[in-house]
């Protein structure tokens, strides 16, 4: 029974893995094929780096992150403030709205976006598809995965510290900021990593809310896989499989060693 | 008391707005453009020529059910064993799992291209064995595979997840008034860990439904999905753009979606989500 359970977890890793093996080994392949390895060389690594487009679309990408992340999490807690101060059905209501991101498929919030600022742009000339959509999209669906990391924390506040820090004296505002917010950071900087880490994903709203002007790196790579083979694209791959594998090791590294008891929690 | 609702009301007002703007006009006008010609006219014309779209939709819920009916018959099995190891193992499991999901869904499609073509590594393999080559890209076959490698982390997360959290006592309890394995699984493991199952299910059903890149780079255009009609009815050549069927097909789809959700939290009695999102 071990056995078995042993090979069987074995496959399945093996089928997560393989395809990545195989980028990896291929960018590194001094021939432009996708199957005959020629041989040892950094030459894609080289090209990629000299890739304007690529590395324009890497630079959107991360300040669309950034900003759309910054954005969403200022808008999001505030709001999650405010819902969480709402009470039967218009909690409800609000709660059911800001989901519908979440749950639609991608493809649909994209095109309703899409309808919308084309319909506008159709309405006021001089306007076009790029930066300002490209960031109101995102900005648009990070919003329900703030709140939604959010307003749980704000469930476990004691409400009493709140009103004790006015009842001494203090405005509603500042004692926001010096009582609610050091209680509930830990949900706003996890609503801001996912946040940023949603926006740098996406592909399907980018691609239909950025016009030609403001394409991201996975426009570009989407463009680039419609074009003959490039093995840019597995040097470009397998950089980006590194920094990601660094970081969640490092993450992890610094979880275990920080406290033990958090260890179930994913994300 | 009176300055915090005041507070309260100010501070999801920027959020209200933003809201109604992004995301309910939009909703209403996917609804506008799904009622109306292109002159604005009210019409039924969009909605009953989805009618020839059927065999698509159908197409599109077949690949999508086998797929997660796949993920969930591979991820089961995976999340159980890591739920049994030692902690420290498991959370290495469990990073080794999301690690892929990290990656850009469109290239670790584009890499099963590379393993799947014509010429391509599975291929030479095969012939390297003396045997004759087979095509596999371009087929409904390669949609799936690419389906289900994209989405297999999205099915087992959530099942981990609740499988962590039944007590060991449980189980015991079960095996000392004499369940055997298969009973323990089907008695106490399966019900439980239902709303994991669910959260899997339907963060496998809903992006494999509406995928129109998976079908592109894997299916080169023979299998054309829903999500790929959408696309072209929107970003396609300026003959084939047509917002108002456009709007109509992802109106469908929306409802299509929602009732498959509903059913599914049907059988999710209890409220409390395995999901990890």
């Amino acid at each position: 029974m071990k056995i078995i359970s042993k090979v069987y977890n074995f496959l399945v890793f093996g089928f997560l893995y393989a395809p990545i093996v195989v980028m990896i080994v291929y960018s590194f392949n001094s021939k432009k094929s996708r199957t005959d390895f020629g041989g040892f060389s950094f030459r894609w690594y080289a090209e990629l780096f000299q890739d304007d487009i690529i590395l324009r679309s890497l630079w959107l990408s991360l300040l669309v992150a950034l900003l759309s992340a910054i954005i969403a999490t200022v808008i999001g807690t505030a709001a999650s403030v405010g819902i969480h101060s709402m009470k039967g059905l218009k909690r409800r209501a609000y709660l059911a709205v800001n989901n519908i991101p979440v749950v639609n498929p991608d493809i649909v919030t994209a095109i309703s976006m899409m309808i919308l600022f084309v319909f506008v742009i159709t309405k006021f000339n001089g306007l076009e598809m790029g930066f300002a959509t490209l960031l109101i999209s995102h900005i648009t669906f990070n919003i329900p995965y703030v709140i939604l990391s959010v307003l749980p924390k704000l469930r476990g506040l004691n409400p009493n510290i709140y009103e004790a820090a006015q009842d001494l004296g203090c405005p509603p505002g500042k004692a926001f900021l010096k009582v609610v917010v050091p209680q509930i950071t830990e949900g706003i900087v996890t609503g801001f990593i996912m946040a940023f880490t949603l926006s740098l994903d996406d592909f399907v709203i980018s691609y239909f809310n950025s016009g030609s002007s403001a394409q991201t790196l996975p426009v570009t790579i989407y463009s680039m896989t419609k074009r003959p083979y490039s093995p840019k694209i597995n040097a470009l791959s397998t950089l980006l499989f590194l920094s990601v594998m660094i970081l969640l090791v490092m993450v992890n590294l610094r979880k275990t060693n920080g406290n033990n008891s958090k260890k179930g929690e994913l994300k | 008391m009176k300055n915090k609702s005041l507070l309260a009301k100010f501070a999801s007002a920027p959020y209200t707005v933003w809201m109604c703007i992004f995301v309910i006009v939009p909703i209403a006008l996917v609804v506008y453009y799904a009622f109306t010609d292109a002159d604005g006219n009210f019409t039924f014309g969009n909605m009953t020529s989805i009618v020839e779209y059927g065999s698509t939709f159908l197409i599109s819920l077949k690949l999508a059910l086998i797929s997660t009916v796949i993920c969930l018959l591979m991820a089961y099995p995976v999340a159980y064993t890591i739920s049994k190891m030692k902690q420290r193992r498991q959370s290495t499991m469990i990073m080794l799992v999301m690690l892929p999901m990290w990656m850009n869904f469109l290239i670790r499609t584009y890499a099963w291209m590379t393993i799947l073509e014509g010429n391509g590594l599975i291929n030479r393999f095969v012939r390297m064995l003396g045997g004759e080559g087979f095509s596999m890209i371009n087929t409904d076959g390669a949609v799936v595979l690419g389906m289900v490698y994209n989405f297999l982390p999205y099915m087992i997360l959530p099942i981990y997840t609740v499988l962590t959290k039944i007590e060991k006592s449980t189980i015991e309890a079960a095996q000392d008034l004499g369940a055997n394995r298969l009973s323990v699984f089907r008695r106490v493991l399966l019900p439980m860990s239902i709303p994991g199952i669910i959260s899997g299910i339907t963060m496998v059903f809903v992006p494999a439904v509406s995928t129109f890149v998976i079908s592109k780079l894997l299916g080169g255009g023979k299998t054309f999905l829903i999500g790929d009609i959408i696309e072209n009815f929107f970003l396609g050549n300026t003959g084939t753009v047509n917002y108002n069927v456009g709007a109509a097909l992802s109106l469908v789809l929306m409802i299509l979606i929602l009732i498959s959700m509903t059913i599914m939290n049907h059988f999710d009695k209890d409220e409390s989500s395995g999901g990890i999102m």
